[in-house]
């Protein structure tokens, strides 16, 4: 306690520099958040990176094992495989239906203890086309993941142009001098704030496919020409139905980050612009558009990257269904890990959806890089 | 000065030390309870009663309860069971008490097997030849139909020993539909996702001749769940959806709690749970009727929640204990009466006013002791479930029948190898 001798403020102690205490006193400040995002994401993502290495379940006697690449083997798996039609073995012909549609051999035949085809044990059809009489057969051992993977491709790319359009189109629109302007902003932003499981049961009530909201709507403003939809029991409408929601819950965030943009360009450069004799669309175009580019940027990573983790609109509305119409890669990560036990197959699906996201960000970064001249 | 204080630290541990040794001798040891009826107060103040009267009839034990809500139950119990913080008696649903056991969260129960002489089997839990946990009531579904619409319509009404045929059923389904009266003739309840899918509905492909997998081995599905059987009764669940008979999986679970009640659907599939209410709405015309007979008799689901002992606890007797203790007749009455649950036993059942011999839900009683059938219990019934779910609302969405059974039958094939077998 008396080995350290009190000293006047504003002179260097221990032999460091000014800098230098400046730095260990950054580190020390960013050291709370660090150790919080080491804990809780950091941490778990190395973990469930070593767990999609093993057969790790969630609860079992039996010992986890390291089983190498087996569970990104089963997930991502793909062969072409070409059935010949089933032919008349005295004539020869191909045989066909009462509809006149050629008959193959069942798949299963191929796929399952079939000796002659090891290679395609357990796979399954996930699509198929005609060429001529022969049917190509796209196998993928796990068609459920295939699935989610293209409907989650899907719902980013519809969702991020359009969601960060039309936020950009409201932020155009309230960003005036206007009378009242802020219940507008108020309005818009409304959906944020409320808890994306409360907006998913919500709508759920406007979707219904008999006494919905949308569908009496619909109904009244056709003057009862409209047939109600089920607009979540239909495979064909259920994705679609999710984008719309999801786009209106999200619009109202990206909207004040365009905002809070087009509040840091300069007024004179619009001023500048009227001396020159340009009217609203070469403003917008020469002036506002090139001083968003930064923000146009954020919101696009911020979109990409949360229309990725598409989870609980599914979980509350459409549980995936129907028909796998709504499966998504975070949804079947969770109900594979917590549902069905399995957690290295979950854990699998994360870490592929983590390389995806970062490659896609790293693209995003590489286009949207400022060019020097 | 440290000195003196380091004494009278070391005097005041030792005092606390001796203390705590010199009362734990005389007090009771204390027993945790968790239970998955967080927010019912029927059953909460029966379950209290039974545990205030237990701590009150011996001095050894005190059983203390703690309650979660249903939906998130069963992960709080796997969490604990992960991290080693198991309560000393677990409340378990029946078709998931053999994964727990397998998993080593339960121990067998030791309880006197003359109390459980006069039981409803499908309250009884065991797997592997070992009981695991015994329930104090059981629950049955029916066809919920009132008397005025069957005999208006010229349909006969089944009995339990002459139940509806498929073609009778089928047949019944389209001319209530017919009328124009009703959304849909038949509401099998497919907004009740979850265990209600095959708690429900695989007792109807049993029916058939099919089942969720093949009980001589638990090892595999394949030629069960999509054989001929199986596949007949998907292609007669697509039908239903086809030809507009039932809701789909869009329906709003506010319409499957009162469409029946305020006439929009003819016939329901439900539980007894629900049979109170009905009997309120329609009185003397209210039937609940046996489940039809598909081709292999008629079959419902059998076994709820029951309770058993966890493989950590330290005091296994006073867990055995308290168990038996709540296997008295008058708290199995209680509870059916506060829940409208089937009490386990006939003498309990014959304590109670509804099931009671000639009691208004008595049929219940009859039709869980004769038509009762279990879950698969295997620890892989846990994915069978999901498995049966996803194929059931794949079908009734318009999927092809064969395709998706396939589907389910490798999942569950897959599962079960890569558990190496849940231990068959």
């Amino acid at each position: 306690m008396t080995m350290v001798q009190q000293k006047p403020e504003n002179t260097v102690s221990n032999g460091l520099t000014l800098q230098q205490k400046e730095e260990i006193t950054g580190w020390l400040m960013a050291l709370p958040a660090m150790l919080l995002l080491f804990t809780f994401l950091l941490l778990p993502f190395l973990g469930a990176f070593a767990m999609s290495f093993t057969n790790q379940r969630l609860v079992s006697p039996n010992p986890t094992e390291f089983v190498g690449t087996s569970n990104f083997v089963d997930l991502l798996s793909l062969r072409i495989f070409t059935l010949e039609p089933v032919r008349d073995e005295t004539t020869g012909e191909v045989v066909r239906d009462e509809d006149g549609n050629i008959e193959y051999p069942r798949l299963r035949t191929f796929t399952r203890n079939n000796p002659e085809y090891p290679q395609l044990d357990g796979m399954q059809e996930w699509r198929s086309w005609q060429t001529g009489e022969t049917r190509t057969v796209l196998l993928a051992t796990d068609v459920l993941f295939w699935t989610a993977l293209v409907n989650t491709v899907i719902f980013v790319v519809v969702v991020a142009p359009l969601q960060g359009g039309i936020a950009l189109l409201l932020a155009l629109l309230i960003n005036q001098k206007l009378m009242g302007v802020n219940i507008f902003r108020m309005i818009y932003f409304m959906p944020v704030v409320v808890s994306m499981v409360v907006v998913s049961l919500l709508w759920r009530f406007i979707y219904d496919g008999q006494n919905g909201l949308l569908n009496s709507v619909l109904s009244f403003v056709t003057f009862g020409l409209f047939e109600p939809v089920d607009w979540l029991g239909n495979p064909e409408t259920a994705m679609g139905a999710l984008i719309v929601m999801s786009v209106w819950q999200g619009v109202g965030f990206h909207m004040v980050i365009w905002l809070a943009g087009m509040q840091t360009i300069p007024q004179s450069l619009y001023e500048a612009a009227s001396i020159d004799g340009a009217g609203a669309w070469q403003k917008f175009r020469f002036v506002t558009m090139p001083g968003l580019r930064n923000t146009g940027i954020l919101i696009l990573i911020v979109i990409t990257m949360q229309a990725f983790s598409l989870y609980t609109q599914v979980q509350v509305m459409t549980r995936g269904g129907p028909v796998d119409a709504t499966q998504s890669l975070v949804y079947q990560a969770v109900i594979r890990g917590f549902e069905q036990q399995n957690i290295a197959g979950g854990s699998a699906i994360s870490v592929i959806l983590f390389v995806i996201v970062l490659i896609i960000s790293i693209i995003q970064r590489y286009l949207t890089r400022e060019r020097s001249a | 000065m440290r000195m003196k204080k380091l004494v009278s630290l070391l005097a005041l541990v030792a005092v606390l030390a001796l203390g705590v040794a010199g009362t734990s001798a005389q007090d009771p040891v204390e027993l945790s309870l968790w239970y998955h009826g967080a927010g019912n107060d029927a059953e909460r103040s029966v379950l209290v009663s039974i545990i205030e009267d237990f701590n009150a009839s011996q001095s050894d034990y005190v059983v203390t309860l703690e309650e979660f809500p249903q939906e998130s139950y069963n992960e709080s119990v796997t969490a604990a069971g992960l991290s080693g913080d198991l309560p000393d008696i677990i409340d378990v649903d029946g078709p998931v008490m053999p994964n727990w056991a397998w998993s080593g969260f339960l121990q067998p129960l030791e309880i006197d097997e003359t109390l459980l002489e006069n039981y409803l089997p499908g309250a009884l839990g065991y797997w592997n030849g070992d009981l695991y946990s015994v329930g104090l009531w059981d629950a049955a579904k029916a066809i919920f139909a009132r008397q005025s619409v069957l005999e208006a319509n010229g349909i006969r009404i089944p009995t339990l020993d002459e139940p509806w045929t498929l073609e009778e059923f089928d047949a019944a389904l389209v001319t209530l539909q017919e009328t124009g009266e009703y959304d849909f003739a038949f509401d099998p309840g497919m907004a009740w996702t979850g265990e209600w899918y095959p708690y429900a509905f695989s007792p109807f492909l049993q029916s058939f001749g099919g089942d969720l997998i093949d009980r001589e081995t638990y090892m595999g599905a394949e030629g069960v769940l999509n054989g001929e059987e199986a596949i007949a009764f998907g292609e007669w669940w697509q039908s239903l959806y086809d030809r507009d008979l039932a809701p789909g999986t869009s329906q709003d679970g506010a319409d499957r709690e009162t469409g029946f009640i305020d006439g929009r659907y003819a016939i329901q599939w439900n539980g007894n749970w629900a049979a109170l209410g009905a009997l309120d709405a329609f009185g003397d015309d209210m039937l609940f009727l046996p489940a039809p007979d598909f081709g292999s008799g008629s079959v419902i689901g059998a076994a709820s929640w029951q309770f058993g002992v966890a493989a950590t606890s330290e005091n296994p007797e006073g867990a055995n204990a308290f168990i038996e203790f709540a296997l008295q007749d008058q708290y199995l009455a209680d509870f059916s009466v506060a829940t409208g649950l089937i009490p386990a036993t006939t003498t309990a059942a014959n304590l109670t006013e509804n099931y009671a011999e000639g009691g208004p839900l008595s049929v219940f009683f009859q039709l869980s002791a004769e038509q009762g059938l279990i879950r698969p219990p295997t620890p892989g019934y846990v994915v069978m479930a999901l498995e049966f779910e996803k194929a059931m609302a794949d079908i009734a969405n318009g999927a092809d029948v064969i395709d998706s059974l396939d589907a389910a039958v490798d999942a569950i094939e897959d599962d079960i190898e890569a558990n190496s077998g849940y231990g068959f």
